[in-house]
Parts: C-alpha cells; sequence; structure tokens
C-alpha cells in the first residue's frame, strides 16, 4: 500500500513536470522542471529496488547534465520562443492516430501483465552485486564506453572552440 | 505493491512528452531537454522489467543509457553553442542550412 501511494504521489509529480517541460515557453523554465522529472524518477528507481541507479539518476543527470544545461541556457541568453501554429492536416490525423496508438498499449500493457511485486530492498539491487556484473558480464562494453567519452570530450571541445582561437594557436603552434 | 504496468504507463506517458516536445518546441535547447526526457522514460522501463524479471542486467544498462546520454548531451550543447554562434539564433525555423 505504502508503494502504491509512493508511486502515485511520485509518478504525478513526474508527469506534471513532463507537462509543464512542454507548456512553459522559456527554457530555463523548462530545465527546472525537467529537474523535477528527473528527482522523482530517482524516487521511482528506489521503489523498484534499484537503489545505485537512483542514485547516479541525481548525481548524473540532475546534476551534472542540468548544470550543463542550464549553463548554456544563460551563456547563450535564450530568450523566449516563438508561437507558430500548426498545419491542419497534422490536427486531423495526429489527434486521432495518438489517440489509437496510446488505448492499444495501454491495452497491451493491462492485458498481459504480470503481477510480481518488490519490497524495498528485496531486489539484489546493491551496488556490489551490479559492480560484479559490470566488470564481468559487461566489461568490454564499459571499456568501449570510456572510449565514447574521451572522444566526446575532445568532440565538444572542437565544436566550442572559436574559430579564432584555433587559427591563432596554429600559427603560434 | 505497485504492477509492472504501472511503470510501463508511466514510462509510456514520459516517452509521449517527449516526443511531444519535440515536435512542437520551437527553441533548439527545448528539443534537447524533450529528448533528454524521451532518455528518462526509456531507463524507468529497463528498471522495472529489471525489477520484474530479477535481473540486474537492465541497471547496467541504465548505466551505459546513461553515459551514453552525457556524452550526447556535452556534444548537442557544443553544437547548440557552434550554432548561435554563427546564426546569432536559437530558433530551429531559422536553422535551414547546413552550411552558413
Amino acid at each position: 500500500m505504502l508503494h502504491l501511494v509512493l508511486f502515485s504521489v511520485f509518478g504525478l509529480i513526474c508527469v506534471a513536470g513532463a507537462v509543464n517541460l512542454l507548456v512553459q515557453r522559456h527554457p530555463i523554465n523548462s530545465a527546472l522542471s525537467l529537474v523535477v522529472v528527473m528527482a522523482s524518477l530517482a524516487v521511482e528507481y528506489l521503489l523498484l529496488g534499484a537503489e545505485f541507479v537512483a542514485a547516479v539518476q541525481v548525481i548524473v543527470y540532475a546534476g551534472a547534465i542540468m548544470v550543463l544545461f542550464v549553463f548554456v541556457i544563460m551563456l547563450l541568453n535564450a530568450g523566449e520562443e516563438e508561437h507558430t501554429t500548426g498545419s491542419t492536416v497534422a490536427w486531423l490525423l495526429g489527434i486521432p492516430g495518438l489517440l489509437t496508438g496510446a488505448i492499444f498499449v495501454a491495452w497491451a500493457d493491462l492485458r498481459y501483465s504480470g503481477g510480481t511485486q518488490v519490497a524495498i530492498g528485496a531486489l539484489p539491487g546493491h551496488p556490489k552485486d551490479l559492480a560484479q556484473l559490470l566488470f564481468h558480464e559487461f566489461l568490454l562494453p564499459f571499456e568501449v564506453t570510456s572510449i565514447l567519452v574521451l572522444i566526446a570530450i575532445m568532440g565538444a571541445v572542437v565544436l566550442a572552440a572559436r574559430p579564432e582561437a584555433v587559427q591563432e594557436s596554429k600559427r603560434e603552434g | 505493491m505497485v504492477p509492472l504496468s504501472y511503470y510501463l504507463v508511466l514510462s509510456a506517458i514520459l516517452f509521449a512528452c517527449g516526443v511531444t516536445g519535440f515536435l512542437i518546441k520551437r527553441n533548439i535547447i527545448s528539443i534537447f531537454m524533450s529528448i533528454e526526457l524521451m532518455l528518462n522514460g526509456v531507463n524507468l522501463s529497463f528498471v522495472a522489467f529489471a525489477a520484474q524479471w530479477h535481473n540486474l542486467s537492465g541497471q547496467v544498462f541504465v548505466f551505459f543509457v546513461m553515459v551514453v546520454a552525457a556524452a550526447e548531451a556535452a556534444v548537442g550543447l557544443a553544437i547548440i553553442i557552434a550554432v548561435f554562434r554563427t546564426r546569432e539564433t536559437l530558433n530551429i525555423d531559422q536553422v535551414n542550412l547546413l552550411k552558413l
């Protein structure tokens, strides 16, 4: 019962944050509601017994990535976005299509759902077990990921560098 | 206790919000945030399935998705800065040429 209450409360906060992200016109408001979504998702992960994932969600997503977003929004001085009206065809075909898809997915979920439940801490979501898996079975993907991150760092530096600065450093070097 | 389907419905709602934002937003940064929202929705279904099948591999995959999302955010925001520097705008409708 406690599980269901916690799930409902934080699920509602989560959906409210996501809808607020869509409604807000100013990017900084969208970014702050995205922080709310991520923080409440961390609680949902805790309910599922995934302690490590919940911690990483708060540190990496709500911390690092959102700081990057807010920093860029402030750096570029992003203002309110302009309003445009969509095409009539999109309204006529899109909304029935969306409703059909949503009803189908909800039906499939409810029809074929199992009823297994996990108590808090009952799942072997312990960081030790996770590390065991990560550094044995998934060692190669883990190492490949490190190369990906390295390339991403270099790519970000190259892309964000000013062209004049690159020219100057070439002339000096 | 919460059935798996509830988590999947929440995950689907988050993903749908992300897709909608991706389609209706005009600001390039807001579009980028919608992509992050979609990734979060997928992560939730990964963790829910991991709990359902008592298999930790799902949580390891969430870890990998987060790493890729972090790399994507760094590179994407660098691209946004480069676009803003050449065009002086964040409106996606005015960014319609690959070349300056």
